[in-house]
């Protein structure tokens, strides 16, 4: 290996590629190293939709305006205040000037439409998703002059003091090393890798579905915290939803959500309800379905709704289970059928007056004297045909990662580490400590990839 | 239809009525995004107005590898070539000419430019220019029934289309809507007006809308100038051949330029496009239709040009051979689409008014 470069950016994702961009426009000679095939290049960021901005005023797709106020409280809201307030302040202050960024090197934004208008203030929806905004991104690098390895599975930095002497991987059945001046890590976390995940979280993990790509598998995050680089997060949390138990081991994305908690009971594999379906509409309430359903034996829920509910909700990816009888659709969910149709009947009897039912808002339409009560949207299971769906942990990220400062530069106990940088994924404990705010991590990605491209771009000239 | 074709679009249509990610981008994702349930009717509107733009194959989560193994653009346009043939009468014709395309419009064009030639060895060219080579009334009594019979099966299909996908009587408003669609092309465009991914993988590119836009309005222009021709012809007693300065020429002269170059440029695009995200079974009737298009084109300017030369009688011969091959393939060539579309395009405008 004679090429010489002056940053080497591993992974492939938003993150990478805003700061290999970005050191690109600075004059730095860069290498993407992605170890995914080009078709699932773009890590994570191929499932993202959209960008949370704040801004004074309307600014591309967003309407109204979105302060520095406004949206940190959101974000204090969702991560019960396990936040790093000034890194948070620091990416919700940058982020106004990245749209106008985005679009200068490609990305093309929508308006909100079907389903996703109450975020048209806050959010910023890339005109074909995630995977578009990847395109251009590549599109852009190129012509910017970085070059790209795919299929380059980095397998060591070596750490020496206060620097990063060389880095190996592996393409094309050969391992290589190369000496960049300076690097940076936006390889994402390490969710992909579920033998981490059961040592994090047990046993259950092993039934958990990862709902972005397999290639997360945090080979180079480990490699660093070995080598005593900094960690943030909680290594034994993820970020989890409740999904489609039908849906792939991985990569199964968007898709494979599913909305129609709300107007149904779920039980477990007993038969048994286990939480209040109707506790508050379902985009605050998906996270902790996760984990409920991570708690049942065999990390299992299944949903059953009546006729009268099915339109009620966005379409599914596979179609729901369908029988004209409970007792039918119980054994097509391998459920026991007398149970069922007890959990059902007492259920049924507990549903008082269903006339305020209103399925956009909390109606207050509950259930009385059952254990544990649906307190919103109770309506009796009853007319046929019946519709089962099955739910499974769908994990969505980890929180553990690499200790940044506001240079997104890394360190260890000794101090900074001269020419190591990180951003995205990989770095975003160092901000979200619990919880999840939508387009929030792309806020992140962005800010901190250009961030880590200007200052390991000044470092290597 | 066949089965197989509806099910696979099917399949494909919920998972992306699930993601919803690429409702920006053209017409056919608002329309599908309304339904929850796809029947074959909305399936093959759906099909009919997707414009193979290729926006939403690049820009998806789930093309292969990945299992579920998304490629809109195919689907719909495999089912879009099906319906057509599935619509046409008469039948047989149609399910020839996508797969046999290259072989019928050679054969129609030497067969019909061996017609004219014994037509006019057999004399009765009695007239000035080129009725001198063929009579006007020869013209008329092979021209006449070769313009009729395309409009009558073109209507039988399109009937059989609007009652397939549950069409409502028309309004003008629903018409207007439909023509300024098509004449911006907007669905080549994608949402932000960039274009489609067509030539180079995912780089938005203007190059086959406005290809295609060369080819319909050189082809418009064309086909006005004939129907000004016929005009004079009749009405003001004025027979061809008309002078430069002569609204005939004046549409047709640029019509025939743009048509030309608009065919070859669209072949040479199309080369580069890659099949495997269109219908890879209509690439050849496709061509041929291109190609015969043109050739229409090319043979008329050349025709202007060497009109006064002995060569003439040939040219016009094979002229007038390509002409009758395209009127008469009409229904059953690529040429059917800017029918249904239109009347996608129609049934769209009904929706979406219709819609809450």
């Amino acid at each position: 290996m004679t090429e010489q470069y002056d940053i080497a950016v591993i992974g492939g994702g938003n993150a990478a590629l805003c700061a290999a961009m970005t050191a690109a426009e600075a004059g730095a000679r860069v290498l993407i190293l992605e170890t995914a095939p080009k078709p699932y290049r773009g890590g994570n960021s191929r499932h993202t939709r959209n960008f949370r901005c704040m801004h004074s005023g309307p600014l591309g797709p967003l309407v109204e305006d979105y302060g520095e106020e406004d949206y940190f409280a959101d974000l204090m809201k969702v991560t019960d205040g396990k936040t790093d307030e000034h890194l948070a302040r620091l990416a919700i202050r940058q982020s106004e000037q990245c749209l106008p960024w985005m679009q200068e090197h490609g990305v093309r934004f929508q308006p909100s439409l079907s389903g996703t208008l109450s975020l048209g203030r806050t959010n910023a929806f890339f005109m074909g998703g995630g995977k578009s905004l990847v395109n251009a991104y590549y599109r852009t690098a190129d012509t910017l002059g970085v070059e790209v390895k795919y299929e380059a599975a980095v397998t060591h930095l070596e750490l020496n003091g206060d620097r990063i002497e060389w880095v190996d991987f592996t393409h094309q059945g050969k391992t290589q090393r190369i000496t960049p001046t300076a690097v940076i890590v936006a390889s994402g976390g390490f969710q992909a890798d579920t033998d981490w995940l059961t040592r994090a979280w047990g046993d259950p993990a092993k039934n958990f579905l990862i709902r972005g790509t397999p290639y997360n598998r945090g080979v180079v995050l480990a490699d660093l915290l070995d080598q005593g680089v900094q960690s943030i997060g909680d290594p034994t949390q993820c970020h989890a939803v409740a999904i489609d138990g039908r849906a792939p081991k991985f990569d199964g994305g968007i898709v494979t959500r599913l909305d129609c908690v709300p107007f149904s009971i779920v039980v477990n594999k007993n038969a048994e309800r286990f939480y209040d379906e109707g506790e508050d509409v379902w985009p605050k309430r998906y996270a902790i379905w996760g984990r409920l359903v991570a708690a049942q034996p065999d990390q299992v829920g299944y949903v059953i709704i009546d006729s009268k509910s099915l339109n009620l909700f966005m379409p599914s990816v596979f179609p729901p289970l369908k029988a004209d009888t409970l007792e039918d659709l119980a054994q097509m969910m391998d459920l026991p059928g007398d149970k069922l149709a007890e959990t059902v009947a007492n259920f049924n009897a507990a549903c008082g007056d269903t006339s305020g039912f209103h399925p956009t808002e909390l109606d207050g339409v509950s259930t009385s004297g059952i254990k544990p009560p649906k307190t919103n949207w109770a309506r009796p299971i009853t007319e046929p045909p019946f519709y089962g769906y099955s739910l499974r942990t769908g994990v969505t990220f980890t929180y553990l990662g690499l200790k940044v400062d506001e240079n997104a530069q890394c360190g260890t106990d000794k101090g900074p580490i001269r020419n190591l940088w990180a951003a995205g994924e990989t770095m975003a404990g160092s901000i979200l400590g619990q919880g999840y705010l939508a387009g929030f991590g792309m806020t992140i990605g962005t800010v901190f990839g250009r961030i880590a491209g200007r200052e390991a771009a000044d470092y290597a000239n | 239809m066949q089965t197989d074709l509806l099910q696979e679009a099917r399949r494909q249509a919920q998972i992306c009525n699930a993601c919803r990610y690429c409702e920006g981008y053209c017409s056919v994702f608002p329309a599908l995004h309304r339904e929850r349930a796809f029947g074959d009717g909305d399936l093959t509107q759906l099909a009919n107005l997707c414009h193979n733009c290729r926006g939403c194959y690049y820009a998806c989560q789930y093309t292969a590898p990945h299992e579920f193994d998304l490629n809109l653009p195919q689907a719909l346009a495999e089912l879009r070539r099906d319906s057509w043939e599935s619509y046409a009468w008469p039948q047989p014709a149609a399910r020839a000419f996508h797969t046999h395309g290259v072989r019928i419009a050679l054969l129609g064009v030497l067969g019909f430019a061996v017609l004219f030639l014994l037509i006019r060895v057999l004399g009765t060219g009695a007239g000035n220019g080129f009725y001198a080579a063929l009579s006007h009334s020869a013209m008329v009594a092979i021209f006449l029934p070769a313009f009729l019979f395309p409009l009558i099966s073109l209507a039988i299909s399109l009937r059989r289309y609007w009652a397939d996908v549950g069409g409502e009587g028309l309004r003008l408003s629903h018409v207007i809507g439909a023509f300024a669609s098509a004449a911006k092309m907007k669905d080549l465009a994608a949402g932000h007006g960039e274009g489609c991914n067509f030539e180079d993988e995912d780089r938005f590119s203007q190059a086959r809308r406005h290809i295609h836009q060369a080819i319909m309005y050189g082809f418009l222009l064309c086909f006005a100038s004939t129907a000004v021709g016929t005009i004079m012809h009749y009405v003001f007693g004025l027979p061809a051949p008309y002078p430069l300065w002569s609204l005939p020429k004046l549409l047709g002269l640029p019509g025939g330029v743009l048509l030309t170059l608009g065919t070859i440029a669209m072949i040479l695009l199309k080369r580069k496009s890659d099949r495997a995200l269109g219908d890879e079974k209509a690439w050849g009737g496709d061509m041929a239709f291109i190609a015969l298009l043109g050739f229409v084109a090319a043979s008329g300017l050349a025709l202007y040009a060497l009109g006064a030369t002995s060569v003439m009688p040939l040219i016009l011969a094979l002229h007038l051979g390509s002409v009758l091959s395209f009127f008469l393939l009409t229904p059953f060539s690529k040429m059917a689409h800017g029918f249904y579309r239109l009347a996608a395009l129609i049934r769209e405008e009904q929706k979406k008014r219709a819609a809450p």
